[in-house]
């Protein structure tokens, strides 16, 4: 089967009063690798998810070869060969790889022939782009190995327009190069269509035949990879040219602040996933921890930010015990920007403004008396803070869950860094998902908080982000340091051993 | 969270369609689907008097509602209320009965102090179950309802028995003067100012309170509510606390104003259907007092459907029944639809 020629013609959602898409018109023949750019909340998602027929658009239509697709049905569009990645996991984590594509079948049976399925099942990974074991459970996977699962679902259903709402931003450079150029493969044997969402200009030149450029919903520029360069897919992006990064360092650490003695922690499988982790963060200094996701670097964030029990050691902040309680955070000024901020950081159903609050509402001004909440002291809070970090739309009573990854994130890092002068600030990979300059702005705010003498500790998968912001850099593999370095003294290609878990 | 459209709509109309599909029920039974609708009107709502009956019925729902409602706001379900119900009637009884010689206004107040104090340790242990060991409130709580009805029973034909209450064991009554009176003019009794004010109460505490707001963090996200240090465990044992205690009054209201003693009219099903009313409500306290009324109608109506259309008591259980599943149900359907006023479902960007 060919890939479909996609045509939408004048697509615009709105979403109360905001039009998250305006007019936005795209084609793409059969057979091209096509990449959507913009900022956060540009409404890259929502274009995509109005393609395939999850949001039915308020105006314009989507033709499949000519033909107008019917509003609002996503069945329709899978029967055309239409297929989504979303930008968040929608795999059963207790379910295996081979459970999991079956059961995506829309014309699954009501008694499932397994012996069949499997034999199917074998024929398709036998012929498919990668390798991954059907029987492993998906909860057991890493994030690249879950993205290549997701994109074998799409494949295995018969996907013959792949839409990808940013694959690449839980994968390692390698990874997301390996994936994009085995899907490129595909596209270039005329099987496959590829929609690719990216905040990753490398991506779009490595892969791409074309771009178009979303800007607060309007289409801001098209055209063909070759006739562009970076510099101007940016100022397509923000409608002004990329600017000068202001913030560097400004001064050497100081004495110790934060102290790790020996953390343990066990993983979801009940495996030691952390195993005496053991660090010192100065005051005025930024440690990075590298590694390659899945090596004990989340359930070492959950378990400084309290949410997993430590198995031994303990913390110390100024050499005194820290416990994640309300008060000793108050007190140490400890504040933490986990990953995946949504689901992490977040309550979803409640407001922006009360989501910023959650450091500060049981304390004045936002407490009176004691016991009642000044509601209106956290909707000036929050409307404050949304100024201060661009976040959009700029509207505190908004459910925070409907915001774009982006602006979600901006809410967070608001919360964790104007609750209080910060003294410790634990971060982890926060600039996924995030347009370039929404990373500017984070790393400017991360190494602005080192400056005013705050002790960060950074844990990232992007090495290139460590090696730009960090002091030190400590290497994680199977829940141990295994190596220290600093960015002046960093040999590339040791590191990438270390991160692989090969000792020299 | 403001009450907005959706929150009316979808529960409304999970009312209507389960009132379609009861009228199919009776009509499959021979009788006139509209004849019961026009019935089950007048029992309810047709008349000062049948509004009467009415609120009669609300008080104990409202309470019961809360049971379930407050600690939804925490994230946790709580359906143990009618074992918290009986508990706290049991308290009230005994705590009235052993200060039968105090002045009236004491009495009463121990009254209130023991059965909430009943109640609500009692769904506070379901919750600390689930919280610290990992037992489901939802089972522990249905366990814990069995629990209460047979202690009752052990209590009122045992210790606490009067010798005179032949054919249906009972306590000794409480004193005339140390029950609950009634609003002048009606059969309303006193009760329904507990079940008023416990809902604007539990609104104040969850709407405009730190502790409120904590409580919805911890629901909202307990992983969040980690990361920003709140005692989470602490927090849902006393929203389990605050519900069990409201069904306790309940318990107590029971006892001192419709029975004036504790007897098995206790376990009169009115946990149950509180748990009907919370849902209903999307477990917001003023929510619990609209849908107190409405199923405090239904509940009313239930003995005319018998007299007029000789349908049997219970059928107003289908009723209830038909109604929880269509409220289930809605709740898949909410957020997708498309309301003025309302929200797309929150997909995550
Ligand atoms: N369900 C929703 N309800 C209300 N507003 C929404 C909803 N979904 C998206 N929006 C808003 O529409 C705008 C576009 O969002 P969208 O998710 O399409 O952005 P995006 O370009 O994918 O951004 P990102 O790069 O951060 O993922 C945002 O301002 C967002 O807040
Ligand atoms: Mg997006």
């Amino acid at each position: 089967m060919k890939p479909p020629d996609i045509e939408a013609v004048g697509i615009t959602k709105t979403f109360g009063a905001l039009k998250a898409v305006d007019n936005v018109s795209l084609h793409l023949p059969p057979g091209v690798f096509h990449a959507l750019l913009g900022e956060n909340g540009a409404g890259k998602s929502t274009l995509v998810k109005c393609l395939m027929g999850f949001y039915p658009a308020d105006q314009g239509v989507v033709k499949v070869n000519g033909e107008p697709l019917r509003v609002g049905s996503p069945k329709e569009a899978r029967r055309h060969g239409i297929g989504m990645v979303f930008q968040h996991f929608t795999l059963v984590p207790s379910m295996t790889v081979a459970e999991n594509l079956v059961l995506a079948r829309p014309d699954l049976p009501m008694v499932i022939d397994w012996k069949a399925e499997r034999v199917r099942l074998a024929e398709f990974l036998k012929q498919a782009p990668f390798h991954v074991d059907p029987d492993s459970r998906i909860s057991t996977l890493s994030a690249g190995q879950k993205q290549k699962v997701e994109i074998l679902k799409e494949l295995y259903l018969e996907t013959r327009f792949l839409i990808l709402d940013e694959p690449t931003s839980v994968l390692t450079p390698q990874e997301a190069d390996e994936v994009l150029g085995l899907l490129r493969r595909m596209v270039d044997r005329g099987e496959l269509s590829v929609l690719l969402i990216t905040h990753k200009f490398r991506e779009v030149f490595a892969f791409c035949d074309g771009v178009t450029v979303l800007r607060r919903g309007k289409q801001a520029g098209a055209g063909r990879t070759a006739d562009l360069d970076s510099a101007r897919m940016a100022e397509m992006m923000m409608g002004e040219a990329r600017a000068e990064r202001k913030v560097g360092k400004t001064r050497s650490p100081g004495g110790p602040v934060l102290y790790l003695d020996g953390i343990g922690a066990v993983g979801d499988s009940g495996v030691e996933a952390v195993k005496e982790v053991r660090l010192t963060v100065r005051e005025g200094e930024i440690v990075g921890i590298a590694g390659v996701s899945g090596n004990g670097q989340r359930e070492l964030l959950e378990a400084i930010a309290g949410q997993r029990e430590m198995t031994a050691g303990a913390i110390t902040v100024d050499g005194e015990r820290h416990l994640p309680t309300r008060e000793m955070l108050l007190q140490h000024r400890f504040f933490i920007l986990p990953e995946e901020p949504l689901r992490n950081a977040s309550a979803p159903r409640m407001s922006v403004a009360e989501n910023i609050a959650f450091r500060l509402f049981d304390r004045p001004p936002f407490q009176k008396f004691g016991f009642l909440l000044d509601r209106k002291a956290i909707a000036d809070f929050g409307r404050e803070m949304i100024r201060k970090f661009s976040v959009r739309p700029p509207e505190g009573e908004l459910a925070i869950g409907d915001l774009s990854g982006g602006n979600v994130q901006r809410a967070i890092l608001a919360r964790e860094l104007s609750s209080g002068k910060v003294r410790v600030l634990v971060a982890a990979n926060p600039c996924f998902g995030l347009d370039f300059k929404a990373v500017d702005f984070i790393h400017d705010q991360l190494l602005q908080a080192r400056n005013d003498g705050a002790a960060v500790l950074l844990i990232s998968e992007d090495l290139d982000e460590l090696l730009e912001l960090a002091d030190r850099i400590f290497v994680m593999s199977e829940g141990k340091l295994v190596f220290e370095t600093t960015p002046e003294a960093a040999d590339l290609a040791l590191i990438g051993r270390q991160m692989a878990g090969q000792r020299v | 969270m403001k009450l907005k459209g959706p929150d009316l709509f979808v529960p409304l109309g999970a009312v209507a369609a389960a009132m379609l599909v009861f009228g199919v029920f009776c009509a499959a039974l021979g009788v006139n689907p509209l004849g019961v609708y026009a019935s089950l009107w007048k029992a309810g709502f047709g008349s000062w008097y049948s509004w009467q009956n009415t609120l009669v019925r609300a008080s104990p729902l409202l309470l019961c509602g809360l049971c379930t409602a407050l600690p939804a706001r925490a994230g946790i379900i709580v359906i143990g209320n009618e074992g918290a119900v009986v508990v706290g009637g049991l308290g009230a009884i005994t705590a009235g009965l052993s200060t039968a010689q105090m002045p009236s206004l004491v009495s009463l107040t121990f009254m209130v102090l023991a059965a909430m104090l009943c109640g609500g340790l009692w769904i506070a242990f379901s919750v600390a179950l689930q919280h610290y060991r990992g037992v489901s409130a939802v089972i522990s709580g249905l366990l814990l309802n069995y629990l209460a009805i047979a202690l009752m029973n052990q209590l009122i034909e045992g210790p606490l028995r009067d010798p005179s209450s032949f054919n249906s064991p009972a306590t000794f009554p409480l004193p005339l003067d140390h029950r609950l009176g009634f609003f002048s003019g009606t059969h309303v009794h006193h009760g329904l100012l507990f079940g008023v004010i416990g809902c604007l109460v539990a609104w104040f505490l969850v709407e405009r309170t730190t502790f409120g707001f904590s409580m919805k963090v911890a629901g909202g996200n307990v992983r969040t509510a980690k990361l920003v240090g709140l005692p989470v465990g602490r927090l849902v044992v006393m929203a389990g606390f605050l519900g069990g205690a409201c069904a306790g009054i309940a318990g107590m209201v029971e006892v001192a104003a419709v029975h004036g003693r504790g007897n098995e009219s206790l376990n009169a099903g009115y946990g149950y259907t509180g748990i009907l009313v919370a849902f209903l409500a999307r477990q917001s306290p003023l929510g619990v007092m609209l849908f107190s009324v409405l199923v405090g109608g239904l509940v009313a109506g239930s003995g005319m459907l018998q007299r007029a259309h000789d349908l049997p008591d219970a059928t107003i259980t289908v009723l209830e029944g038909t109604l929880f599943l269509f409220i289930l149900l809605s709740d898949t359907v909410y957020g997708r639809l498309k309301i003025p006023g309302g929200k797309a479902n929150a997909v995550a960007a």
